[in-house]
């Protein structure tokens, strides 16, 4: 098991290398000067030229590069010029308001899209099947900043359930002491039940957001994996011993079609992580997707790089949680490994 | 035959319907099994034997359709009961085994605990029960080391253990009846003799009858009390096997004979059935459908319907029989 993780985790040292290259040389290469959007419109040029030399944009671009990486080594991912905070810091607390969203979106979609399939599936073409079709087709088919908007609408517009979509917690509310950073769970380690209400009813929109905007790949890829297992020997075998429906559809079926729907996920994620960036503005969620696209707008460059680095990271991290879920369900591939 | 037989299958037609027409898999089939007897049923690929098993286990996906017949098993009528009935009765009183031992595990569960599934769900017993009783049928299916195997995964067992920890499944609670579904058929030369001397071990010492699906007419002979002979979806031949050995009577059963190698008899004298077996989507299938393969065929043979006479305990199914 160690020595698993210990390879995996140098087996994404090339990617994470090659991250930081590509996003050095991206935001280099993307149009837009930060030393004139940080002097302001007012500024002269000597006063642009001068704060060139600081930011040391007037190097050549592998001088920049290699102050880049040396800052790096010492885990210094560079000054934010528009929030004047270093990146670190700005990212330290952003990202758990982002990781908090997307983890419960991609909860929400399991939870309803693994059901959905599986009630598909045993009923192949019947009006289950074809509802549970509608709804993944709807949900993926609509932008998500659509429906946010439209949730918002209907929620917190028309029927007031909801609160105004501002953030992680209402305006009275006070953040818990921080732990692990997600509201939900701070809030109820800290005993705090009214800030964790409070911040479950802020979360629910954008992260349903999030969900129906999942729960289609989830869906299908449920359905289709559940009717090729319900159809194998194996089945067959356990319904001539006799075995009850529920042990054979949950227990048989549904843990070996598990497999590639845990392997779904990994994409899936990653399609949250991009759809995160609308929801974000949508709700006024304080994480690191509006982070990112405020940065890019103002040609600020560490963010950005920052940014790139911080999902690059998440995401080796969480395929490297999903091998390790499919190892625990498959005993195959743990002899394998 | 003063007592009625524990299985009985009368005139059970199966079709399938698929794309490209409709399947006449079984037509008007008929046999029985007595309690503790064992039935080979025999027959080249095709003819019905596995779509008879399913049938009679009501297992039989949903594009098959049964129009006719009637199954009796101990008493029950088959085709009438309920899921919850049939539910209730496989595993417990009629199981069956299978041709792929592997493929008919569940590949993410230890072994023991499949066996031990059965016994929570037919034997009325609590985990801790179900989960020693497991070690023991792996005992008795003569795994070596039962309680270290019973946490084993199905991949990390040769197939001849599958196919032991399949039997141990099928007679986990009893049966009255087994069904074998080509049991050996994915099995290495050596462990087919084993394992069929399994089954039928263990069938004797529980008096339990089994159906022996096989297209192997040499190892029903050996095998088997009784042979029923298949062909294209009809019962051809059905006798004793001592009756059935000593003197075939239906053309086909003669051919598969000559076909099966045995001690003594040179390649070159295995002889082959000419012609394959007719497309059964075909509307018109003649009465015979072995009549095209068939070097006895009479101008008779045509003309609907197909005899099936039965005399002295045999049935056979042909105009003009040896």
């Amino acid at each position: 098991m160690f020595g698993l993780l210990a390879r995996r985790l140098a087996a994404a040292l090339p990617t994470l290398a090659g991250v930081i290259v590509v996003t050095f040389l991206m935001t280099r290469a993307l149009p837009g000067d930060p030393a004139a959007y940080f002097a302001g419109p007012a500024a002269t040029r000597e006063a642009v030229e001068e704060i060139r030399r600081q930011l040391g944009l007037d190097q050549p671009l592998w001088v920049q590069f290699g102050d880049y990486l040396a800052d790096l080594a010492r885990g210094d991912l560079g000054l934010s010029i528009t929030t004047g905070q270093p990146v670190l810091a700005d990212i330290a607390q952003r990202l758990p308001a982002s990781a908090e969203l997307t983890l419960i979106g991609l909860l929400i979609a399991a939870g309803f899209g693994v059901p959905m399939g599986v009630a598909a599936a045993l009923r192949p073409n019947s009006w289950v099947d074809h509802l549970c079709r509608v709804i993944a087709t709807a949900g993926v088919s609509l932008p998500t900043f659509f429906t946010g908007l439209l949730l918002v609408y209907v929620f917190y517009y028309q029927l007031g359930w909801a609160p105004a979509p501002l953030g992680r917690l209402d305006a009275f509310s006070s953040p818990p002491p921080q732990v692990t950073g997600f509201y939900l769970i701070d809030s109820l380690l800290a005993g705090d039940i009214e800030t964790f209400t409070g911040a479950a009813a802020q979360l629910a929109l954008p992260a349903l957001t999030l969900g129906i905007f999942a729960l289609a790949p989830i869906a299908r890829m449920t359905r289709g994996s559940m009717l090729s297992v319900l159809s194998s020997d194996f089945i067959r075998a356990a319904r001539a011993a006799g075995l009850s429906g529920n042990t054979i559809v949950i227990r048989y079926a549904l843990r070996n079609a598990l497999l590639p729907v845990v392997t779904t996920l990994g994409m899936v994620l990653s399609f949250l992580l991009g759809a995160n960036v609308l929801v974000e503005k949508v709700f006024a969620w304080p994480g690191i997707g509006s982070y990112a696209i405020e940065a890019l707008i103002a040609s600020d460059y560490a963010p950005v790089q920052g940014f790139v680095m911080a999902m690059a990271i998440l995401y080796v991290a969480l395929n490297l949680v999903i091998d390790l879920a499919y190892q625990a369900i498959d005993p195959r591939v743990r002899i394998e490994a | 035959m003063s007592q009625p037989p524990l299985l009985s299958v009368e005139d059970l037609s199966v079709e399938f319907r698929t794309r490209s027409g409709t399947v006449r898999a079984l037509e008007a089939i008929s046999f029985a099994i007595a309690r503790g007897e064992t039935v080979g049923v025999v027959g080249e690929s095709g003819s019905g034997k596995s779509v008879t098993a399913y049938t009679v286990m009501r297992l039989l996906d949903d594009a098959a359709r049964i129009t006719s017949g009637r199954i009796m098993f101990g008493g029950l009528d088959m085709l009438g009961a309920d899921a919850g009935t049939l539910a209730e009765l496989r595993g417990r009183e009629l199981s069956m085994i299978f041709q792929n031992p592997r493929a008919s595990l569940n590949p993410i569960r230890r072994v023991g605990q499949q066996i031990a599934d059965v016994l929570l769900r037919h034997a009325n017993v609590g985990a801790k029960e179900a989960g020693e009783r497991a070690v023991a049928l792996l005992a008795e299916v003569g795994i070596p080391e039962p309680s270290r195997r019973a946490k084993a995964y199905p991949f990390e067992l040769s197939g001849g253990m599958c196919q032991r920890i399949g039997i141990a499944i099928a007679l986990a609670c009893r049966p009255a009846l087994l069904i074998a579904d080509e049991p050996t058929t994915g099995l290495d030369v050596t462990t087919q003799a084993t394992i069929m001397d399994l089954v039928s071990e263990l069938g004797r010492a529980r008096g339990m009858a089994t159906m022996l699906i096989t297209h192997d007419l040499g190892l029903a002979t050996e095998r088997c009390d009784r042979v029923v002979v298949m062909h294209a979806g009809h019962v051809v031949e059905d006798a004793p096997t001592a009756a059935l050995f000593a003197a075939p009577r239906h053309p086909y059963t003669a051919r598969l004979f000559a076909a099966t190698p045995r001690p003594g008899l040179a390649l070159s004298e295995i002889s082959t059935i000419p012609g394959g077996l007719p497309d059964l989507r075909r509307d018109d299938l003649p009465p015979c459908r072995f009549s095209t393969r068939c070097d006895r065929r009479r101008d008779a043979c045509d003309a609907p319907p197909l005899p099936r006479v039965t005399h002295q305990g045999r049935l056979v199914a042909c105009h003009n029989p040896l």
